[in-house]
């Protein structure tokens, strides 16, 4: 019986993403015949904890001082000594970058193995494994990791949450951790963007932009026209890297993974690196003046033409129509 | 500063999707007419510490564990003006995971003496683990700080500074050395190109080489942590239809049309 552990940060509290990892643990441990056990680091959230019982067997509080302000070193230590107190099977994180961090160096410090950006997680002939894209998106794996514990970091808004099925809910505990703050690394700075409306992650509705916009200027167009039809700003890596926008706009294999209703690409050229981020999308467009954009084979329906011709016009007729 | 930077060769990224193909047997990518490059986030890693070099000296390291040929990667580090490179040649496991690859590091990092900062890229574009600093780190028994895009001296002897990128913006940390980062892009730094005349002057420089035995590795432990059980390349096509019209007002009628068609369906 092996029991799978669950990583939340709480200052996101019960978000879609913490519902997705909650999800695959359940599953996972109803798959292994163990129990779930989820841990909620940070500052105290009792609605947090609350919600998270009702799908977890067991909450493990772990708000203790040093852990208010996330440090990845105290963060990793605390980690480390719970889970070898714990003795999961499985440890899951979510893929916020403080998971991505802390995944292959918690597998390293219980002996474990790692693997992260997983879509699926299943269990064969006793070792887990997980099914991620590689080669930038253009060919999935499923890659079996050889150590135990398996601590994965999944896509975590693209998992399916936990079913309502009447369980008892768990209990809420808080153990004692000997844990100081780690004296090494020190955050003296944090910086929350502040951007309106929800998040990237959780848009109904992106206009997104890349290198054909040819410059900042042009994001203020994207930006009127997405203001019309009330959707968020996303762009391709090309356009970050140009400096035209903030990195955390940043959409695809390395940034932000969006699964809006609509996904308007405009000047991107649809590189398979850029499509990992948004294929989970209902639908996808594309404005682009090649006809022979990749973008284009993933697009529902796509305009060729210079996108200059295009922005002013139809956000007139969307404001319109909305 | 003691500078080392980690660089990995990978086929390169930007083959179109058409000209990809894997040996599912093998469980590898078909290299085709395929270029091998340097990972692209290395590249990044390296221009931060070719940056911190100019406004700050040091000396910077160019590591790299692969097959002969991944040589390249290192004589294109040394014509971007690193100092000194070094080969672990690992000509037996062509697709070693990363808790060997950062055991192999950590012994090259270890033979080769002290060091401040290990920069290596937040993850390798061709299987995109984004393991390796943080399993280097553990190896080496210092802190790891991720997705950074830049560094500084810190505000003592023995620290550096770095911004690093978040889900929600950025944080500024200050680290003690000696330690591991991992390095993710951002508008400054964009990788230079080198000059064609260090291009040649680096083939004059000396490279280092070592084997996996010289470095105490079991190139039988190279997937003891984990390994690929299936590769495939995944079936997925849309149809596009592109918006026609015999004017552009038509078109973007019809565009936009379709546009609150969706939206109304929401
Ligand atoms: C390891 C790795 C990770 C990566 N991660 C990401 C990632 O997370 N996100 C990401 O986006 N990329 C990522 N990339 C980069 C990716 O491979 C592409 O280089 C990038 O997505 C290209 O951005 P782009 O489409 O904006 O630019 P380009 O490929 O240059 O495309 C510009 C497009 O604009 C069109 N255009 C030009 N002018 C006009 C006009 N006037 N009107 C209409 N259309 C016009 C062109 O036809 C072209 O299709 C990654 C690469 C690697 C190797
Ligand atoms: N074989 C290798 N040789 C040198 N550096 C490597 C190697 N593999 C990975 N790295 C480093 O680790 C980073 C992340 O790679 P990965 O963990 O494989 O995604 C790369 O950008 C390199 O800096």
């Amino acid at each position: 019986m092996q029991d799978v552990v669950c990583c939340l940060f709480a200052q996101s509290g019960f978000d879609r993403a913490a519902q997705g990892i909650l999800g695959a643990g359940r599953r996972l441990a109803d798959g292994l015949g163990g129990k779930l056990v989820a841990v909620t680091i940070g500052m105290a959230n009792d609605a947090l904890n609350g919600a998270v019982a009702a799908v977890a067997d067991t909450v493990i509080v772990a708000d203790h001082a040093p852990l208010a302000e996330y440090n990845p070193e105290t963060c990793l230590t605390a980690l480390a000594a719970l889970g070898k107190r714990l003795q999961p099977g499985a440890v899951l994180l979510g893929n916020d970058t403080y998971s991505q961090e802390l995944a292959p160096r918690l597998a390293h410090r219980l002996g474990g193995s790692a693997a992260g950006d997983a879509v699926e997680v299943a269990v064969a002939d006793a070792h887990l494994r997980v099914t991620r894209g590689v080669y930038g998106g253009k060919a999935t794996a499923v890659i079996e990791l050889r150590r135990s514990p398996g601590v994965v970091w999944v896509r975590a808004r693209a998992m399916a949450p936990a079913e309502a099925d009447g369980r008892p809910a768990g209990q809420i505990e808080k153990p004692a951790l000997d844990l100081a703050a780690d004296e090494r690394v020190k955050v003296i700075a944090r910086h929350v963007e502040a951007k309106e409306g929800v998040r990237l992650e959780e848009a109904r509705l992106i206009v997104s932009g890349g290198r054909g916009l040819g410059g900042p200027e042009p994001f203020g167009q994207l930006q009127a026209l997405a203001d019309a039809i009330g959707a968020q700003m996303a762009a391709s890596r090309a356009a970050c890297d140009a400096g035209w926008v903030p990195p955390s706009w940043q959409v695809g294999q390395t940034g932000k993974k969006v699964a809006p209703e609509l996904y308007l690409a405009i000047a991107i050229s649809g590189a398979s690196q850029h499509i990992m981020g948004i294929a989970d999308s209902k639908v996808i467009c594309a404005i682009n003046r090649d006809p022979d954009a990749p973008i284009f084979k993933h697009c529902r329906f796509g305009l060729v033409e210079d996108y200059q011709k295009v922005i002013g016009p139809l956000r007139e007729k969307l404001s319109h129509r909305t | 500063m003691n500078i080392i930077v980690c660089v990995k060769q990978i086929l390169d990224p930007e083959i179109p999707v058409r000209d990809f193909r894997v040996d599912g047997a093998k469980r590898e990518a078909e290299r085709g007419s395929a270029n091998l490059v340097t990972n692209i986030f290395c590249e990044n890693a390296l221009e931060t510490a070719l940056q911190f070099r100019e406004a700050q000296g040091g000396q910077i390291t160019a590591i790299s564990c692969g097959p002969e040929g991944a040589e390249d990667v290192l004589r294109k580090a040394l014509a971007l003006k690193a100092d000194e490179a070094a080969l672990v040649v690992n000509d037996v496991a062509s697709n070693p995971d990363p808790l060997f690859v950062a055991k192999a590091l950590a012994a090259a990092i270890g033979k080769r003496g002290a060091f401040d900062v290990v920069m290596v890229g937040r993850e390798a574009g061709d299987w995109g683990a984004g393991q390796t600093g943080g399993l280097l780190a553990e190896e080496l028994g210092v802190p790891c700080i991720s997705f950074v895009e830049s560094l500084e001296p810190g505000s003592t002897a023995g620290t550096v500074k770095v911004k690093r990128q978040t889900e929600t913006g950025w944080e500024v940390i200050e680290s003690t050395t000696p330690l591991v980062v991992t390095i993710t892009n951002h508008e400054h730094n964009v990788p230079r190109i080198p000059k064609t005349r260090d291009v040649m002057q680096s083939f004059r420089k000396p490279l280092v080489k070592w084997t996996l035995a010289e470095l105490g590795i079991d190139p039988a432990t190279a997937n003891s942590y984990y390994g690929v059980a299936e590769l495939f390349i995944p079936r997925k096509e849309t149809q596009c239809e592109f918006v026609a019209g015999d004017t552009l007002e038509e078109k973007i009628e019809g565009f936009a049309r379709r546009v609150s068609d969706v939206m109304r369906s929401m």
